[in-house]
């Protein structure tokens, strides 16, 4: 068992803060408790971890209070309320499983902070499916990689040293050989894509929102389509012709995509252009999806929500089975409609993830860190999961789950234990 | 606190009870032989006329993990026609084909089912399986970790790696993952799948490794019995479903040369190319196979008439069957360098050719394999039927009128190619307690549960004795896990939740070394990370390990 108030450092940690789920940091522990990230450390990893935590109490009416007293009077706002709602869900495996045994009794709805991006995805799945293929898998055989909007790396900062330009590979490749393309997007900082060697990415940027013509042409060419344009949304055709061309004979081209990134109406349908691009070029050759995400446990909390009640997130318990529907119960709607009656919001991996400005009774159960424009009713700090507690995360490809670890003695109690006791009090 | 009870007629086939009056007594969840001198009994319950049964256990069943939550994910419309409320005991959630954990524990209860192992757990996915399995109440738990496709292990066959390092690596995983057993899944081809090969028999060589599916069978087969792993080596034959598949399974048995064997869903692997459509049964040929080779056994994966979803490792033969999906959609994936998955939702229809044939096919295949210690009914949850389909499926085996009457709605070409309603066999009470209690508790190496006598745990399940074997399966009077009464009348009065067998073979941890290395220079986790501790089982502050003897590791061979 650690002695965590010793000074030390910790190899092999798992850090919680990206989709990447990276499980080879050093962090070291000063005797008061204030980490540092040593190696394979990354900007993100840095400012999460190093972030200050100090003490704090939590809140009632903006006044300190016990934990006991903060409890109670949550419990008392949900005991009176008519459709309680509990979202943000910024948290990993067992807080989630707490999460939804207390909804199952309140008959609350659950909703996460990035489901906006992540529907993009699920509608693709619950419409028409996908292939997809995951980390190790792209470590290992990717040879032509197209990212589809998106740098990548400012929501997965190591993603290419930890999975493009790995020095190592299973089946003999020359990884510094890989075919890097970005496609879409404007102003994308492209220079993690530069290979080893100096080798620069192929760049082929179009507005963003223009982003499903492009992908709607790249699917008729890779489906065999010949098309009357010369361009595409500022990109040529001829250039598209080549890149279709180059996935028919590359052996394991992956795309990769952020759906949060694809910020226009129905961006769903451009994720579909690019997953059914996906299906017809396995009819000849292999070929995979890897979307992005992972970050704030949205993969995690889904992986729970289908496993507890069948359904990911967007799920109502209300009527005392659970409900889906990813467009009647998004977190904006039920607030913009009045139609939720308190609001339990819930950040534990990130301090900036604040609740949306709204006159619902609000009791918000979160990262330490927290800075409110408005003061919530109720303020409950709960320690940082793989900081202060221990857990369980998915990572993006929603495949591999590892646990995260304790670093240090922490007064605060784990999300889990406060909702526990929420419910108890009920 | 014991409990007896009293004249009920109890089918304990690891006895030999067939059908005989007696008392059953259990003491703190075990049964005992009697009352100790002047003891009380706490509680007892009369069950005169009434039949007793260990709980069942279902020996392959996809209820945790990867596949099956992508299951959940990709068919919200299915759940909506069987929403579950939430009551002062139970939780809510959803059924029918992927049902919610919570769900799936209630419902194996309430049919009488005490156990249910996921047969295919990936290494890399294996903590996954763990918390979906822990989130299943009453039942007890466990998985067979799935090997064959892995890069490792392809890496070391291909490297003609000693016999006993290859058992040190198995040891390891089934260790790392908290397995009952090992499955090899389209041995060889999920990976050959990621090299673009679309199709892998038994001698055909993976590109990249140059290895055969016959090696890969032999060598772990091979490896789990040296282990002394009681779960003979779980196979998911390669060619699932491709018409002329009963030639692969018959040189599957024939090609591990008498180690142990289970071979999964086998009808889905007994087709032959006769007749007009070029589509046959195989059944009798199989079924002939299994009664000469004594090494062998094998569930059915019978299929059942309606919507479901299938939901596999393997990802070759989902991708090529993908055009069969019934809704529209589905999923596969690449997975870790370690294994795959495949998701496709199937409606069987009984008045298409190949599924009325498939729905004869499996029941042929249960009718004439002699030996009901070795054969097991399945329908591979959810892939050939919901595991909510069991008590129909049991009363076609029990109910030969019944089985004759929808035999003769089916598509009339698929009968004219079965020999079903000749077949006269009607299965007893005793051969379903063997195949659904005894059997499986011997197959699977639980070898405290499946039967009644003193010592076991109380996981008892007590029917009315009705015609109508649907309906008696449908709903037990009383099931008692571990001495707990858990459902009365179909019904759950009280939540459980059940423990995780497990076994443990001994090994040489040198291993670890090479895996370790192995996971810090190719992988995305480290090695250590990837173990499922029993310590991570527990965390949820219900659910324990239970470790299950591995009964005498054999002599290493040169």
């Amino acid at each position: 068992m650690d002695d965590f108030a010793q000074a030390s450092a910790v190899e092999n940690v798992t850090c919680p803060f990206c989709g990447l789920l990276c499980d080879d940091l050093t962090v070291e522990r000063d005797t008061a408790g204030a980490l540092r990230v040593g190696k394979n450390g990354c900007s993100r990893s840095i400012t999460f971890f190093e972030r200050g935590t100090p003490p704090l109490l939590p809140r009632l009416g903006g006044e300190d209070a016990s934990l006991q007293d903060a409890i109670a009077g949550a419990a008392e706002f949900l005991r009176r309320a008519h459709h309680p709602l509990i979202a943000g869900l910024g948290t990993e495996v067992q807080g989630m499983r707490a999460v939804t045994s207390l909804a199952d009794k309140l008959g609350a709805t659950i909703d996460h902070m990035h489901s906006k991006g992540f529907m993009r995805n699920l509608l693709v799945v619950q419409n028409s499916g996908w292939l997809t293929t995951t980390l190790t898998e792209v470590r290992n055989r990717v040879d032509l990689l197209v990212i589809i909007g998106t740098d990548v790396v400012s929501l997965l900062p190591r993603f290419f040293e930890r999975v493009v330009w790995n020095r190592d590979s299973l089946f003999g490749q020359d990884t510094a050989q890989r075919e890097i393309v970005y496609l879409g997007g404007q102003n994308i900082d492209t220079t993690a894509g530069i290979a080893p060697d100096g080798r620069k990415p192929e760049v082929l940027p179009c507005e963003p929102e223009r982003l499903p013509e492009v992908a709607a042409a790249l699917r008729a060419l890779v489906a065999g389509k010949k098309l009357a344009a010369t361009e595409i949304a500022g990109i040529a055709t001829t250039a598209l012709e080549k890149l279709a061309e180059r996935l028919k004979t590359a052996r394991y081209s992956v795309f990769t995509w952020s759906a949060r990134a694809m910020d226009f109406p129905h961006a769903e349908l451009t994720v579909q252009n690019i997953t059914e691009t996906i299906k017809i070029l396995n009819q000849t050759t292999r070929s995979s999806g890897l979307p992005l995400g992972g970050n704030d446990g949205d993969v995690s909390i889904n992986q729970v929500s289908a496993w507890i009640s069948g359904y990911p997130v967007r799920t109502s318990y209300g009527s005392g089975h659970p409900e889906y529907d990813p467009y009647h119960f998004s977190t904006d709607r039920l607030i913009d409609r009045g139609e939720a009656d308190v609001l339990v919001w819930i950040s534990t991996f990130d301090p900036g993830r604040i609740p949306p400005a709204t006159n619902l009774p609000t009791i918000v159960l979160g990262h330490p860190g927290m800075k409110f424009d408005q003061e919530p009713d109720i303020f409950i700090p709960v320690g940082v999961p793989g900081m202060d507690h221990r857990g369980v995360l998915f990572r993006m490809d929603g495949v591999v789950a590892l646990p995260i670890d304790r670093l240090r003695s922490s007064t605060l109690p784990s999300l889990g234990e406060v909702l526990a006791a929420i419910e108890q009090a009920l | 606190m014991l409990l007896k009870l009293t004249g009920g007629t109890v089918y304990d086939p690891a006895h030999g009870i067939d059908g005989q009056v007696m008392d059953i007594y259990v003491r703190d969840g075990r049964i005992v032989d009697r009352p100790r001198e002047g003891e009380r009994i706490d509680q007892e319950y009369d069950l005169t006329g009434k039949v007793v049964m260990a709980g069942a256990i279902d020996m392959h069943t996809h209820i945790g993990g990867g596949k099956v939550n992508i299951a959940r994910t990709l068919l919200p419309e299915d759940h909506r026609g069987d929403p579950v409320d939430h009551t002062e005991l139970t939780r809510a959630g959803c059924g029918h084909v992927a049902p919610s954990t919570l769900t799936t524990g209630y419902r194996y209860a309430e049919m009488g089912y005490t156990a249910g192992f996921e047969p295919a757990v990936l290494p890399l996915n294996a903590r996954q399986a763990h918390l979906e399995m822990g989130d299943t109440p009453i039942i007890d738990k466990g998985g067979y970790v799935m090997l064959g496709n892995d890069d490792l292990f392809l890496r070391m066959l291909a490297a003609q790696k000693d016999q006993n390092a290859i058992n040190d690596y198995v040891a390891w995983i089934i260790h790392a993952t908290q397995a009952m057993g090992i499955k090899v899944v389209n041995a060889g081809g999920i990976s050959a799948f990621k090299f673009n090969q679309r199709m892998l028999d038994l001698d055909e060589k993976n590109a990249y490794y140059q290895v055969t599916p016959r090696q890969v069978l032999k060598t772990l087969a091979r490896a789990v019995y040296e282990l002394g792993v009681p779960h003979p080596l779980h196979v998911h034959g390669n060619n699932l479903g491709v018409p002329g598949n009963v030639e692969t399974t018959l040189n599957t048995i024939a090609g591990v040369e008498g180690y142990p064997l289970h071979l999964t869903h086998i009808q889905f692997h007994s087709y032959g190319t006769e007749g007009d459509r070029k589509f046959s049964s195989g059944a009798a040929r199989i079924a002939e196979a299994i009664n000469r080779n004594k090494h062998v056994s094998a569930d059915v994966g019978q299929i059942l008439f309606g919507q479901t979803v299938t939901a596999s490792g393997d990802n070759m033969s989902q991708f090529r069957n993908a055009g069969h999906a019934h809704p529209d959609k589905w999923i596969c994936m690449d997975i870790e360098c370690d294994a795959g998955c495949g998701v496709v939702p199937f409606k069987y229809k009984d008045q298409n050719f190949v599924n009325a044939l498939q729905w004869a096919i499996g029941l042929e295949i249960f009718l004439l394999v002699e030996d009901p210690w070795r054969i097991f009914l399945t329908t591979d949850h959810p892939n050939g039927a919901p595991f909510t389909s069991y008590p129909h499926l049991i009363r076609l085996l029990m109910d030969k009128t019944f089985r004759n009457e929808i035999f003769s709605r089916i598509h009339p070409d698929a009968q004219k190619m079965s020999t079903l309603a000749s077949i006269d066999r009607e299965y007893s009470l005793y051969e379903i307690a063997i195949m659904t209690r005894a059997g499986a508790a011997r197959l699977v190496g639980l070898h405290d549960r499946g039967h009644l006598g003193v010592g076991a745990a109380a996981d008892i399940t007590v029917y009315t004795d009705d015609p109508d074997r649907e309906k008696m399966f449908a709903k037990p009077d009383y099931v008692f896990k571990d001495g707990e009464l858990v459902v009365r009348n179909g019904k759950v009065v009280k939540v459980t939740w059940g423990a995780t067998h497990a076994v443990k073979p001994e090994f040489d941890r040198g291993i670890e070394k090479e895996i370790a290395k192995y996971f810090d220079t190719y992988h995305t986790v480290k090695m250590d990370h990837v173990k499922v501790t029993e310590q991570h089982i527990a965390e949820d502050g219900r659910n324990h390990v239970i470790v299950q003897a591995c009964k005498g590791r054999r002599e290493r061979t040169a």
